[in-house]
């Protein structure tokens, strides 16, 4: 099994975090996992991006058109981040309406719930849900469990399982 | 056998963290910086948490943290320091010696470079700087590559009783990967100090004779059969023909050529120690090779020492000698290499939003009212979060580390010469970049009788870096007390007589503030004048919590002037061209409330 998957939003919506817990996914599978992130200046609401190689690769990055699936936060960076996803590429995006991407409005849903900040695992929790990402609901909560600080773990549950 | 190490994802910069503890290295020194900073932190967080004791620290720049580490060796105790590689050039000094006098205890210097660059004003390349110095480099391809080379770093340092460089760029430092953690090892490390004054004072009468022996190390090394580059085997397609990679070009490569099939097949190398480069390897690539294409970041290392002559790299221009080598570079520089038909040509994406000062920055206040006051200044400013003061007209200049503070006073020196009128020039800089760095120019400013405002904007952290602590917060790296050091003290001993300090959410007495130092400045007897505009990054979420929330919105008196959008940028305030007035966006508003300083028709209100 092989899986490329870009995660795309701007600083401060936790695409790092997102990052992490996919890495994390693969490795309580058993599976290989290479991952990119960006760091600096760009965390300051630039666009960040990061790059999620499962299996047996050995660059960190993936190449235009070689992507998989596109996680996208903001949707505004379809443009700028499309050209990494393969022809027939699956796009989960962050948004009111579905345009060419599934989509799901996980700002609003994470702020009707109070905390802003899992609008990154509400997309996440609704791209596991469609069956195409390498890891399912039971392996992510159960990364989730492991990694989320005491005091964020049951909102960060929640939030996954709102998507 | 049964791999019984514990699997962990770990950022390349944690595996080197880990990779230091594991392997005994009893001191750590570091000043943050991208693409290193996560190193130090990963050191003092894996201590912990196998219980190893060693020093670790915050230095106050990366010149102090080489000295410290360097001692630390010389008593005859594994040491390390990290630093991105513009902060190498901070350290140059302590490091071109240090090959020289060599060590005793295990030396690793990680300088972190940043091909592109993603993070940093130059995209130097320390293995060059590291031949310069004559000191070995190890140029890793992976996180879990990174946390081995920490373990032969070391070997290869104390036998040889060099310092040894390990250099990751920002696609190892920033990659994650699946790495082995095994239990720390404890060894015996007393502190032994052995004097040898012609060897480590080392007067110009004993340098001859150090350098020659240094030399001798450096050819034995590059003889060492453990650092002759591993040939990944291509068969017999391509004879007589090879490609020389290090580093995450490397890595890039690798998959690359097993995408391409059968088509890919050609002997590839990996150059792990870049220089010096395995003499042997040299020899019997010149013998055996007709076409070579070297791929390393960022400058021609090895392609130097494979040549001059009959290599492809970027010598001979199939290489380009600026930017990342991302795999669509190489991709397309492996295809005409191999005489392949060229990938299909892609669209260039549309740019990405651009960096911004976060809603509620009390650094976008103090801008503001800079620019405001002096619509005609001139801003030196330096590096860090600030550094997007740019983007809305209130930083002229950024160089490198301190650089303002000397800007400043040369600005000043440029305008008056021979007596004429100087525009105001306001120096921003802040608090951690000012320890840093930026102590001696306020001295050498004070004492040349420049004249100028400086702003040092003190948000009590090391904000772009991760929120490394600075003297004057009173923390250590390990998160124990240190005695406090404070900016005030430091300013008034350089010679300040003018010194305000302002928190720059109140507009208006930071306003006044400026004004009065613009007539301290221009007064016979002025000189410097120097505002701390203190203000708590807003990111921590305790500095939030201590300041009042307004709730921000904007009445239907906006006009559409866009002053808010323009002159101020803050990310929560957005424009609706469709009803032409701006909003606030209450997802990302904190509720800070200077923004209602800014309005030209008093329409944001609190």
């Amino acid at each position: 099994m092989k899986q490329q998957i870009i995660i795309s939003g701007i600083g401060g919506q936790g695409v790092l975090f997102a990052t992490r817990i996919l890495a994390e996914a693969a490795v309580e599978r058993g599976m290989e996992v290479l991952t990119s992130e960006t760091h600096g200046m760009a965390m300051r609401g630039g666009t960040v991006i990061s790059h999620v190689k499962v299996g047996p690769f050995t660059s960190p990055l993936i190449r235009t058109g070689q992507a998989d699936i596109g996680l996208f936060l903001h949707a505004g960076n379809l443009e700028v981040h499309r050209g990494f996803l393969k022809p027939g590429g699956v796009i989960y995006m962050n948004a009111d309406k579905d345009g060419d991407a599934e989509a799901i409005d996980a700002t609003r849903i994470a702020r009707e719930h109070g905390a802003l900040v899992i609008a990154n695992l509400v997309l996440l929790g609704f791209a596991v849900r469609q069956g195409r990402l390498f890891c399912d609901a039971a392996t992510v909560e159960a990364v989730l469990n492991r990694i989320s600080p005491d005091k964020q773990l049951a909102m960060n549950l929640e939030g996954f399982r709102l998507g | 056998m049964i791999d019984r190490s514990e699997q962990r994802i770990l950022m390349g910069n944690e595996a080197i963290g880990r990779g230091l503890v594991e392997e005994g290295c009893t001191l750590a020194a570091a000043y943050p910086g991208t693409p290193a900073s996560e190193i130090l932190s990963s050191v003092v967080a894996f201590a912990k948490e196998t219980g190893v004791a060693l020093h670790t620290e915050w230095s106050v720049n990366e010149k102090v943290a080489f000295e410290t580490a360097l001692a630390n060796s010389m008593s005859g105790r594994r040491s390390a320091v990290a630093m991105k590689q513009v902060g190498l050039n901070v350290a140059a000094d302590p490091f071109t010696r240090a090959a020289y006098l060599g060590v005793k205890g295990g030396f690793i210097l990680i300088a972190a470079d940043d091909p592109g660059p993603h993070s940093s004003q130059t995209e130097q390349d320390s293995r060059l700087f590291a031949h310069f110095a004559k000191a070995p480099v190890f140029d890793p391809s992976s996180p879990r590559e990174a946390r081995e080379m920490v373990a032969e770093a070391f070997a290869l340092s104390e036998k040889y009783e060099i310092p040894v460089v390990l250099r990751p760029t920002t696609r190892v430092c920033h990659a994650r990967q699946n790495v082995s953690c095994r239990t720390p090892v404890p060894r015996e490390q007393k502190a032994c100090f052995e004097k040898n004054p012609g060897r480590w004072v080392a007067t110009p009468q004993f340098l001859t004779e150090i350098h020659r022996l240094l030399n001798g190390k450096l050819d034995r090394i590059a003889e060492e059969p453990a650092f002759n580059p591993v040939l990944v085997p291509g068969g017999v397609a391509r004879p007589r023909t090879c490609i020389v990679a290090s580093g995450v070009a490397f890595a890039h490569t690798s998959e690359l050529l097993d995408t391409l099939g059968p088509e890919g097949r050609i002997d590839l190398y990996q150059v792990r120690l870049a220089y010096p480069l395995h003499q042997p390897f040299i020899e019997e690539i010149r013998k055996r090779c007709e076409k070579v294409l070297v791929l390393e970041e960022t400058d021609a290392v090895i392609e130097m020492q494979l040549g001059p002559s009959g290599v492809n790299g970027r010598g001979s221009g199939d290489v380009p000698r600026q930017g990342e080598l991302t795999p669509d570079v190489i991709e397309e520089i492996l295809r005409k290499f191999l005489d392949l038909p060229a990938a299909p040509a892609v669209s260039a994406a549309k740019k990405g939003i651009r960096p911004s000062l976060c809603a509620g920055c009390g650094h976008r206040a103090a801008f503001y009212a800079i620019r405001e006051t002096f619509p005609a200044g001139i801003f030196p400013s330096d590096i860090g979060c600030y550094t997007l003061g740019m983007n809305f007209g209130a930083v002229d200049t950024c160089h490198c580390m301190g650089a303002c503070i000397g800007q400043g006073a040369g600005f000043y020196h440029a305008y008056a010469a021979g007596g004429a009128d100087f525009p105001t020039i306001v120096v921003t800089i802040g608090d951690s970049t000012f320890f840093h760095a930026g102590l001696p120019g306020l001295i050498n400013a004070v004492f040349q009788g420049a004249r100028f405002i400086l702003v040092i904007l003190d948000n009590a952290t090391t904000a772009m870096t991760g929120h490394q602590p600075t003297p004057q917060l009173g923390i250590r790296a390990d998160g124990s007390a240190g005695r406090k050091v404070f900016i005030p003290d430091l300013v008034r001993a350089c010679g300040v007589r003018h010194l305000r300090e302002i928190d720059p959410y109140d507009v208006e007495a930071f306003t006044a503030a400026l004004k009065e130092a613009d007539s301290f400045i221009r007064s016979p007897e002025g000189d410097i004048a120097v505002l701390i505009a203190g203000h708590p990054c807003i990111v921590t979420r305790a500095a939030r919590q201590t300041q009042a929330v307004f709730a921000m919105n904007i009445t239907d008196v906006c006009v559409g002037c866009r002053a808010c959008i323009d002159a101020f940028e803050c990310p929560a305030i957005l424009f609706d061209a469709e009803e032409n007035r701006a909003r606030i966006d209450q997802n990302r508003c904190i509720g800070c409330g200077v923004c209602m300083h800014v309005c030209t028709t008093g329409a944001i209100k609190a």
